[in-house]
């Protein structure tokens, strides 16, 4: 850590960039926060641990409309959403000074909250294992069983965007990192199941959602300047859970809205305060467009086309929706 | 002083909600928050902190306020029913009771909510005491006593028992319905041992409050008379940055009151015109027609804390619109909360 | 006097709106309707003070505050002056006499006319819309004229065809004994030989006394200047008086949208004295 902290002084000092986005240390062992600093001294708060799982492309939209180039470290899957947004045009690379940092899985407080432990004041990684210090003892878990669910299924290890790395390597080959499971398994099981109990799922996932849009708003794919559920001219922007209906458009379609162009990052489901698996529904987009159209990665690079948004004759037909007996 | 074998509890609901309804923390989808229990419900009285506080039991975060028809030119008003049913909301912890508190100077001043009023009326709290505070509690800070919450009821679960305590009129009421479930003390030496049981849990709950890293902050400075410093404070440029603009903060809150009026056209059935709870932390908040006077997130994060730490003492006798409850501090998807703001403002950070 | 169909059984809620009839409506200006409104049965639907407001709605389209420009000392119904700048106004300008819309009210504090500004001289100042709501003060104030000393009247508007309430302003308040009118447009128009310009400089050339108490409203941008003026020309804060306009849902202090500082617009305001607003946070 004290690695980057020392870089990022050095590239201030040469005025390279003029601010660096990071994480500050919080309070707690367990709650860093994304963070601007501007001047060396303040880099003394800077922080890059387990719990530092916030993807903080998106605040590359905000840094882009200031002065100079900003400074931010990404770990290898934020570099996807990276790439996208420039694809997109969101975000300018020449303005940005990427330092892609090594990542070996980022952690839910959650999970560890979860696994029974009450009143977490810090937790340091221990090979496998995660130590918690705890108001109550010390207590230890497995740390697979801490990891943020996206990192189950790790995109690798391989930074698709930098201008230059501390603590990962260069050439590591892009694809499932060690820690990778089946990406799709959620999504099978799901498919597997008769339509009566799949909608039961996600009935009872959606409702629990209380429309703080924090899934929206931390989504690297959800960039527009005003977004449809804010206009009140559409019935959809209720704030609230009016009825169930509601709530279902709005993740349905956010999910429509973000296909083809989610990168897979996770962070709707980490930011969710009721735990709803949002990424199931972008995943289950990802599976088809792989199915139809041939693997696709969104923000695996910034100039090809996307399947959705470019036409070959080898296109699936409309016709494979009734055909997959969704007509029916 | 009442107990009961904790393995009865399912006893205990079913006598509740035979005759009232029953609001209990239930598990549902992995997470836990309040809803009406029947036999069906898992309840969950482990997890010390629901997602979202007890406030849905009395403000639910939608709710229909009268239904509009318009036929012939001719508008007619169905104002919704208000609550008549008594119900029973378990194992609210102290920080959500005080809550009710804050809640309560807003909706019944002048002019009274009665939507909110008729379900205060009908409702009566049984709050749980905290057996295991958490790193993110810090309810000491606004007079919040995780071990004593004033509920109409106060309970404990100490080791395989519940312990009962009727402290107000309702309490008593309730108390008195669920003799069959509830057992007295079987004379003074047991009174006397219950007393001493809680009373050390008590202490125990106090000991551990004491030691959380939260719990002794400084809320010197958030008086009414520094409204303007703290306003012009450029602190707050600095604190909003990571935040995502979401409601989350406000949504879990159990003390955020503000809510938005809108309209649901239900087809030919008329027009719903409903209150859903809203957030000072969207754009939208203070649009109007002829613009919006908050444009920036640095204004409207500004305008959340503000109005918890000043404006609303300000108009409630110094009584703070926070309980401490540390919902924001676990939620925030970007780990900002009320404390960061406390200490940082509050000169201690 | 609930006229829902809940029959007057339960106390009915403050949010709960009555049912209102368009008896009257006239066009102002392009984009300005005066709207006359009485309750089903006729009657005026409330009483209310000069300054108050009510929320007015049409179910399905919105709810929004308006304020009351006829006078209390009307008995037999009340006035919104109602400019068409959104969804709700839209719809509104878009209705004819006899139907229904809902209000609720009134909300808000009023003018002091029956205690700080009884017995002054009152000079009121607006600008635009802005009129709607002093309206009401001045017809109460001539209605009851023993009560108060002379009236200066200074109105503004962006052209001649953007004055509202021309009509009564020149067949009643320029004919009413001890009352001064003086109207301003912000360009030079063919068929208008009044007086050309914006309404803070023309204040300041009319070099008014300061004996009198100032009661303002219009634009947030005139207000500014004006406040201004009234400053250079020796009128101290507590002489001025003004009503502010913020987003408003509930109307009685609830729904936490229209604070300035601890102080809500609906319940605490519109009408602020100005050195009260001094003490507030700029967020208005």
């Amino acid at each position: 850590m004290q690695e980057l902290i020392t870089r990022a002084k050095e590239l201030l000092a040469d005025g390279t960039v003029s601010r660096v986005l990071g994480w500050k240390k919080g309070d707690l062992g367990w709650d860093p926060e994304p963070a601007w600093f501007e001047k060396e001294e303040d880099l003394e708060g800077f922080v890059y641990n387990p719990f530092c799982g916030a993807n903080l492309s998106k605040y590359l939209i905000a840094a882009g409309k200031l002065e100079g180039r900003t400074l931010v470290f990404l770990k290898p899957c934020d570099t996807y959403s990276f790439n996208q947004l420039v694809k997109e045009h969101r975000v300018k690379k020449e303005k940005t000074y990427i330092i892609g940092v090594g990542c070996r899985g980022t952690l839910d407080p959650e999970k560890v909250r979860a696994a029974g432990m009450k009143g977490i004041e810090d937790a340091a990684v221990d090979g496998e294992t995660l130590k918690v210090a705890t108001l109550y003892g010390e207590k230890e878990m497995p740390l697979k069983d801490a990891l943020l669910d996206r990192c189950l299924v790790c995109k690798g290890k391989t930074h698709v965007a930098y201008d230059e790395l501390i603590g990962a390597q260069a050439g590591e080959e892009a694809g499932p990192g060690e820690l990778a499971g089946d990406r799709f398994a959620g999504v099978e099981r799901l498919e597997a199941l008769p339509p009566k109990e799949r909608f039961a799922f996600w009935q009872g996932q959606l409702s629990k959602c209380i429309r703080c849009n924090a899934c929206r708003n931390a989504c690297p794919a959800c960039s527009c300047l005003k977004c449809v559920f804010d206009s009140s001219q559409f019935d959809s922007s209720q704030k609230a859970n009016a009825d169930t209906f509601e709530e279902q458009m709005f993740h349905i379609i956010r999910a429509y809205h973000v296909a083809g162009r989610c990168t897979d990052c996770g962070e709707c489901s980490r930011v969710c305060p009721q735990g709803i698996p949002l990424h199931l529904l972008n995943r289950k987009f990802i599976r088809d467009i792989n199915t139809f159209y041939g693997e696709y990665q969104a923000g695996a690079d910034t100039e090809s086309r996307a399947p959705l948004t470019d036409f070959t004759l080898e296109d699936v037909e409309p016709g494979i929706v009734s055909k997959r007996g969704g007509g029916r | 002083m009442y107990q009961m074998k904790k393995d009865r509890l399912t006893e205990l609901f079913q006598a509740i909600s035979g005759t009232k309804d029953l609001f209990l923390p239930l598990r549902k989808c992995d997470q836990t928050n309040y809803g009406l229990w029947t036999p069906e419900e898992v309840f969950d009285l482990e997890t010390l902190k629901t997602v979202k506080s007890a406030k849905d039991c009395f403000f639910p975060q939608s709710e229909v306020l009268y239904r509009c028809k318009t036929e012939d030119g001719k508008i007619s008003i169905d104002p919704q029913k208000l609550c008549d049913r008594p119900f029973v909301v378990f194992g609210m912890r102290a920080c959500d009771v005080k809550a009710v508190e804050v809640l309560d100077r807003v909706f019944l001043s002048e002019p009274v909510d009665t939507f909110y009023a008729a379900r205060r009326e009908h409702g009566t709290i049984v709050s749980l005491a905290c057996h295991e505070p958490e790193e993110t509690c810090f309810c000491r800070n606004f007079g919040v006593d995780a071990a004593a919450s004033g509920a109409d009821v106060e309970t404990w679960i100490i080791g395989d028992s519940l312990y009962w305590k009727p402290l107000t009129e309702k309490g008593e009421a309730l108390t008195e319905s669920l003799q069959a479930v509830l057992e007295a003390a079987d004379g003074e030496a047991s009174a006397c041992e219950a007393e001493e049981t809680v009373a050390r849990e008590q202490e125990a709950i106090r000991g551990v409050i004491e030691k959380l890293p939260f719990s002794h902050l400084d809320l010197s400075r958030f008086q009414p008379e520094n409204t303007m410093e703290l306003f012009d404070s450029p602190l707050w440029e600095e604190l909003y940055k990571p935040c995502l603009a979401c409601g989350t903060c406000t949504f879990v809150c159990p003390t955020c009151q503000c809510y938005d009026i809108r309209d649901f056209d239900s087809g030919k059935n008329g027009v719903q015109r409903y209150r859903c709870w809203d957030s000072c932390m969207y754009s939208d908040f203070t649009m109007m027609a002829h613009g919006n006077l908050r444009t920036s997130q640095m204004q409207r994060f500004r305008q959340r804390f503000m109005h918890k730490l000043v404006y609303y003492p300000a108009n409630n006798d110094g009584l703070y619109s926070c309980v401490g409850c540390g919902r924001c501090v676990s939620k925030c998807p970007a780990s900002l909360n009320i404390v960061k703001v406390i200490k940082k403002l509050g000169g201690e950070a | 006097m609930c006229e829902c169909s809940c029959g007057g059984k339960t106390k009915t809620d403050t949010l709960i709106p009555m049912v209102g009839v368009i008896t009257d409506i006239r066009t102002e200006t392009p984009d300005v309707k005066t709207f006359r409104v009485v309750g089903r049965g006729g009657k005026k639907l409330f009483e209310h003070m000069p300054g108050q407001c009510a929320m007015v709605s049409v179910p399905g389209v919105g709810e929004a505050m308006f304020s009351i420009t006829s006078s209390p000392t009307n008995t037999e119904y009340q006035e919104f002056s109602i400019k068409r700048c959104g969804t709700l106004t839209d719809y509104l300008h878009g209705m004819t006499v006899g139907e229904e819309l809902t209000v609720r009210g009134p909300y808000g504090n009023a003018f002091p006319v029956e205690t700080a500004l009884k017995g002054q001289n009152l000079l009121f100042i607006a600008g635009g819309i802005g009129l709607a709501p002093l309206r009401s003060v001045i017809n109460y104030v001539l209605d009851k004229r023993e009560n108060y000393g002379t009236v200066d009247i200074l109105y503004g508007s962006r052209s001649m065809d953007d004055l509202v309430q021309l009509k009564e302003i020149q067949e009643v308040w320029m004919k009413t004994p001890g009352v001064n009118v003086y109207l301003t447009i912000d360009r030079e128009q063919e068929g208008w030989d009044g007086h050309v310009g914006f309404v803070p400089s023309y204040l300041k050339e009319l070099e008014f006394a300061t004996d009198k108490t100032v009661l303002v409203c219009g634009p947030p941008i005139m207000i500014k200047f004006v406040l201004a003026a009234l400053g250079e020309m020796g009128f101290e804060k507590t002489q001025v008086y003004t009503t502010l306009e913020l987003r408003m849902k509930c109307g009685v202090g609830k729904c936490g949208r229209c604070n300035i500082g601890s102080k809500y617009v609906c319940k605490d305001g519109p009408v602020f004295r100005c050195d009260e607003i001094d003490e507030l946070p700029p967020e208005y």
